[in-house]
């Protein structure tokens, strides 16, 4: 009988070492793994490729895996921010290697993984400096240039629930990297909010066939969703709770 | 002297220009305010490239909902038929041609529709593209919304971009503080002047022969 459940988040991450290449889904905090990001960290594991749309914003999560010097390499769209001060030292100080993508050509490149496409041609970045050395094509009178996939030996994501099959639905614009890192992987962990009972999720509205999955991962309830899942308020776009009035910020 | 328009105004007219019935993605910072100015009774789907079509205003601060948050990582709403998708589709959206107008600012703009918007090149800069590049090339119509020049008073209009490209004759339209411009194949058409500008001063301040349209049916 198959069952992806890993209820031991540190057993979930089995099989990553030292210069695994890793996909970690997100955009901003929303869709970020931050439970097996943390995990991650605990196990002392070094010298990783990552890849992500970002390089980490603040203290926690991914921002933390690079200030304590545990990526050699960020494969990313768009590294700093206000808040990516962990990376812009590691940066500056020559400590990791950058490659810059565009968005949607990250996007694609990963899709491409999934898919099987061995290459593909794109009109992103023609003309630009992301074009240097890459093959260039005329088709039907348009420019193009010659990217190619991004595989991963892992994909850690979050998604909103999942069952034993390793089925995933997300949430809003958690979404994001979630459906496509999640085939381009060897091995594809999903942390959720909450696992169901296999049938319990509408064939109708699997975003992610337990097909990619391979481990699943359940860290309990975010604070402002209620039981049923249904939106119940009182935090700020980071899910801090909401300053109370009088209470000194 | 050279009358300016105010960044709302400028919002103003540039969200008359959209169509109804527009699939519309409005780059960071400045076009965001284009949302709070489309007419009323015109409805536009506004696409977020983190993943929505159906983008609503922002919520009331107990109503913020983390996973829901815009390109800019801004809490935002969701409005009734809004339709959530991953990066994948997302930027297929833009690449396949599927929205009608991008809406993005400069840092330079070239005659032939060139756009610098993503680096200035300064040595020791962190790299970051993020969408530029894809939302450059990706609409059917690009508009640019910009002041015209610098805070230094240098013309964000030039003959060539001095700055790394974002993309290359992707713009179609400028919408700046002074008048409006249209790429075409013999250079910037000015199609309207804002306040008493003159054509004259708009050459003088930009440096480039531009095309008097003013005259043509809008």
């Amino acid at each position: 009988m198959i069952d992806k459940v890993v209820p031991d988040i540190a057993k979930a991450l089995s099989g990553i070492g030292d210069g695994s290449c890793i996909m970690i889904g997100g955009f901003g905090r929303a869709g970020q793994p931050v439970d097996l990001i943390d995990a991650l960290i605990d196990s002392g594991v070094g010298d990783l490729t990552i890849v992500n749309n970002n390089a980490g914003n603040g203290d926690v999560g991914l921002a933390r895996l690079i200030g304590l010097g545990r990526v050699r390499k960020i494969i990313c769209s768009f590294p700093r921010q206000a808040d990516s001060w962990h990376f812009d030292e590691k940066y500056r100080a020559g400590e990791i290697e950058l490659e810059i993508v565009p968005q949607g050509n990250l996007a694609e490149r990963i899709r491409a993984a999934g898919a099987g496409i061995g290459a593909f041609f794109t009109p992103t970045g023609v003309g630009t400096e992301i074009a240097a050395g890459k093959e260039q094509r005329t088709i039907d009178g348009k420019e193009y240039i010659l990217e190619y996939p991004i595989h991963a030996d892992f994909a850690l994501i979050q998604a909103f629930r999942g069952d034993q099959l390793g089925n995933l639905v997300y949430r809003r614009t958690a979404r994001n990297f979630g459906p496509i890192m999640a085939t381009a992987a060897k091995v594809t962990i999903a942390q959720v909010d909450e696992v169901v009972e296999v049938g319990a999720l509408d064939p109708e509205a699997i975003v992610t066939p337990g097909l990619f999955v391979d481990r699943v991962v359940p860290v309990g309830y975010r604070p402002w969703l209620d039981e049923t899942g249904a939106f119940i308020g009182g935090v700020d776009v980071n899910g801090e709770p909401l300053t109370t009035e009088g209470e000194d910020a | 002297m050279a009358t300016k328009i105010s960044r709302v105004a400028l919002a103003k007219r540039l969200a008359a220009d959209i169509p109804e019935g527009a699939y519309v993605n409005l780059g960071i910072g400045a076009p965001t305010l284009v949302a709070d100015h489309i007419p009323e009774g015109r409805q536009i789907i506004l696409h977020t490239e983190n993943g929505m079509l159906g983008m609503g205003e922002a919520p009331e601060a107990d109503q913020v909902d983390p996973d829901l948050i815009n390109a800019g990582k801004q809490a935002v709403t969701a409005q009734p038929g809004a339709a959530f998708f991953h990066h994948a589709d997302s930027f297929g959206m833009m690449r396949g041609g599927h929205l009608d107008v991008c809406v993005l600012g400069a840092f330079e703009v070239s005659q032939a529709g060139d756009l610098a918007n993503w680096s200035t090149g300064a040595p020791g800069a962190i790299p970051a593209i993020g969408g530029a590049m894809d939302l450059a090339i990706g609409a059917k119509d690009v508009y640019v919304m910009t002041d015209l020049l610098t805070k230094d008073g240098q013309p964000k209009l030039v003959a060539e971009c001095s700055y790394p490209l974002t993309g290359v004759r992707c713009v179609s339209r400028v919408y700046t503080d002074h008048a409006i411009f249209q790429v075409t194949p013999h250079g910037f058409a000015v199609t309207e002047r804002f306040g008493d500008t003159t054509h004259a001063e708009l050459e003088s301040l930009t440096g480039l022969t531009l095309i008097d349209a003013t005259g043509a049916a809008a």
